[in-house]
């Protein structure tokens, strides 16, 4: 039913730029040197592979754009909004409602069982829950399957997966309640080759249906491939 | 809709630690015990201190003062200034205000027990507790002049049965050296547990006092004047003097007056107590020992909320990663601090709960065990104003307390980016 891009609302901003930032510079504190960003603009619904060595501040730019940390100068717009101008707690609720996000590992709260922790964001974001047909859990059991995870493993503990099933749980919870933007930060890092480009093509095809723009980072140049742009971080000077 | 989702957080999450935070909770739970059985204890022995005597409105004896007419009448600690004459009480029985009178008679002892000498009106007006009457565990109370009715605790630990045959000995103390040996008594009656001094004393008739002084008049028995049991037979033994009376009156609004009166007494020099009063203040003296008591306990309270403290610290450092995933799908930092004040107040909330179940078992099953073998006499009861209290501010505490760690959550979780999910 996702699949009819013309029956959802997603339509409308598809026009729109999922992201734009501009001038962004950042600095942990004072005695820091100032990490800078190119200025970056992505359509609704294509996805950005960004890649760099460690250190490029690939994971300081995910968290600036998901509102965590405070940029030094510059702009970061999101679905059309100044995320800067919003209070802490709109922040908040922005990102429970706009976006999903996929770590590298330990990526599921660890008490809870892979389906509840799929589940999670419907509980935090109203209008993810809204954003589906039929209750979360129902939502959930479809993700799963569709990304493989046996039936038997739903109510499981998730420290008794493994790393790849709890990587694809984790594509899970950030593709419920379709969010506009996934930010993921080298969600493959930890996969053997095989099971990393098949993850990539799941996560971007079931993206795909939704309409959601997938901002990618990694240090492997390869998986480039996959995505419609890429970005090299660490060549702009300090 | 945050709210259930952080209590529902908090319960998967204790659930989780649940092998760590038991070994917590049994701590709280044990010091919760200990706080609420000594609040318990302190008022329910206060409350069986202060009943020790009951239902009597006055107690009178010669000129002293109150606390030491109720100490030796009472408690059997200490004796008499001096006796009161037989005329006196025949005086006190002419007065329409009052209703009943038991004569108390003192000064001997056996195996260290007091001797009560008294009249059928001792086991029939005598109260202590909630107004409960005194009842013989077995055999009847004293007919003979030679019969004796023994309190639960002197039955026990002499290992008395009915019929056996006792000998009395002439003053107080344990070990005395002049002793009734002529004039035996014979075990009548046996008391139940009361956990008063009741339990510690033997009871005799005014008139087997008597009976056993004959020849005793200097102090010690002269050979050849003391009685035999066949020579007491038929003779009449109405004493000249008693200790103490034990008075209920008609109207209890004339106690106060009553008391002026005797305390006037023109006969000789008397003294009248309210033994409610004098009992309260006898309590008194005790009062600063149970406080620092209470005072020690609450400190084992914060000392095991402090090790609840230290021990969600430490939990923290595993906690980093769930909290940046929780915050990075859009918690807020508020939502991450409440689950550590939410798990705190469960934690103790529990504690309490199993403390409180853990002190009614403890109590239904000790109290008749501690009456039989101490004499004292505490009831499972429902809780006092002061003991909810006092119960109630441990939960409180406990998420005063998990705002230390929620405080530091809360900090570190505003600035924390995607970093912190890194290699580490």
């Amino acid at each position: 039913m996702n699949t009819e891009p013309e029956s959802s609302s997603h339509r409308a901003k598809a026009e729109a730029s999922a992201l734009e930032i501009k001038d962004l510079t950042f600095r942990w504190n004072p005695h820091y040197s100032t990490l800078a960003f190119p200025d970056l603009s992505l359509p609704q619904g294509e996805h950005l592979f960004l890649h760099g060595p460690s250190g490029t501040g690939k994971s300081t730019l995910l968290s600036l754009l998901a509102g965590m940390l405070p940029p030094a100068t510059g702009s970061i717009r999101l679905l059309g909004s100044d995320i800067r101008q919003l209070s802490a707690g709109k922040r908040d609720r922005f990102r429970a409602d706009h976006i999903g996000v996929i770590f590298q590992q330990f990526n599921l709260v660890p008490y809870l069982t892979a389906e509840a922790n799929v589940t999670l964001p419907c509980r935090l974001s109203l209008r993810r829950r809204g954003a589906m047909d039929g209750t979360p859990t129902l939502a959930a059991q479809r993700l799963l399957t569709t990304l493989a995870i046996p039936e038997s493993h739903w109510q499981r503990k998730v420290t008794q997966l493994s790393i790849g099933q709890q990587q694809r749980i984790a594509a899970a919870r950030a593709l419920i309640g379709a969010p506009e933007i996934i930010l993921a930060d080298e969600p493959t890092s930890a996969l053997d080759s095989d099971n990393r480009d098949r993850f990539i093509a799941l996560l971007l095809a079931m993206a795909e249906e939704r309409n959601t723009s997938v901002l990618f980072v990694s240090h492997d140049r390869t998986l480039a491939q996959h995505f419609h742009h890429q970005i090299q971080l660490g060549q702009v000077p300090e | 809709m945050k709210a259930r989702l952080a209590c529902s957080l908090a319960a998967a999450s204790l659930w989780h630690r649940r092998k760590v935070l038991a070994l917590v909770c049994l701590t709280l739970t044990l010091s919760v015990t200990l706080l609420l059985g000594i609040q318990y204890l302190r008022t329910e022995v206060k409350q069986s201190f202060t009943s020790t005597i009951s239902d009597t409105d006055l107690i009178i004896g010669a000129r002293s003062g109150q606390l030491n007419l109720l100490l030796y009448t009472v408690f059997h600690i200490g004796d008499a200034t001096n006796n009161i004459r037989w005329s006196t009480f025949q005086d006190l029985k002419q007065d329409s205000r009052i209703d009943w009178l038991v004569p108390i008679s003192l000064g001997d002892s056996y195996k260290g027990f007091r001797v009560v000498g008294t009249d059928g009106n001792f086991g029939k007006h005598f109260r202590f507790g909630r107004g409960q009457a005194l009842k013989l565990a077995g055999g009847q109370w004293f007919n003979g002049v030679f019969d004796v009715v023994l309190g639960a605790g002197v039955a026990e630990k002499l290992n008395h049965a009915l019929d056996d045959k006792i000998t009395l000995s002439h003053g107080g103390g344990r070990t005395s050296f002049s002793n009734h040996t002529n004039t035996p008594f014979t075990v009548t009656g046996i008391l139940e547990a009361t956990g008063t001094p009741v339990d510690q004393a033997v009871y005799i008739s005014l008139q087997g006092m008597e009976a056993i002084h004959v020849g005793w008049e200097s102090g010690v028995a002269i050979p050849g004047r003391t009685l035999t049991p066949e020579q007491a037979q038929g003779r009449d033994f109405t004493p000249s003097a008693i200790t103490a009376v034990f008075a209920g009156l008609d109207r209890k609004i004339l106690t106060f007056r009553v008391q002026r009166d005797i305390n006037q007494h023109t006969g000789e020099p008397l003294s009248a107590i309210l033994p409610g009063v004098a009992l309260s203040e006898l309590w008194r003296l005790m009062s600063q020992f149970e406080r620092a008591l209470l005072g020690i306990t609450g400190f084992v309270v914060i000392t095991s909320l402090i090790g609840l403290i230290a021990v969600l610290l430490t939990l923290q450092t595993q906690r980093a990663h769930e909290i940046a995933i929780l915050r990075a799908t859009g918690a807020s930092p508020t939502l991450i601090a409440s689950l550590y004040v939410i798990e705190c107040l469960a934690l103790a909330v529990v504690a309490c709960l199993t403390s409180l179940t853990l002190s009614a078992a403890a109590i239904s099953m000790l109290s008749p065990w501690l009456l039989t073998h101490y004499g004292i006499q505490i009831q499972l009861r429902p809780l006092y104003f002061p003991e909810w209290g006092l119960l109630a501010s441990v939960p409180l505490a406990a998420m005063l307390v998990g705002l230390v760690p929620a405080f530091s959550a809360w900090r570190k979780s505003r600035s924390q980016g995607f970093d912190s999910l890194g290699e580490s």
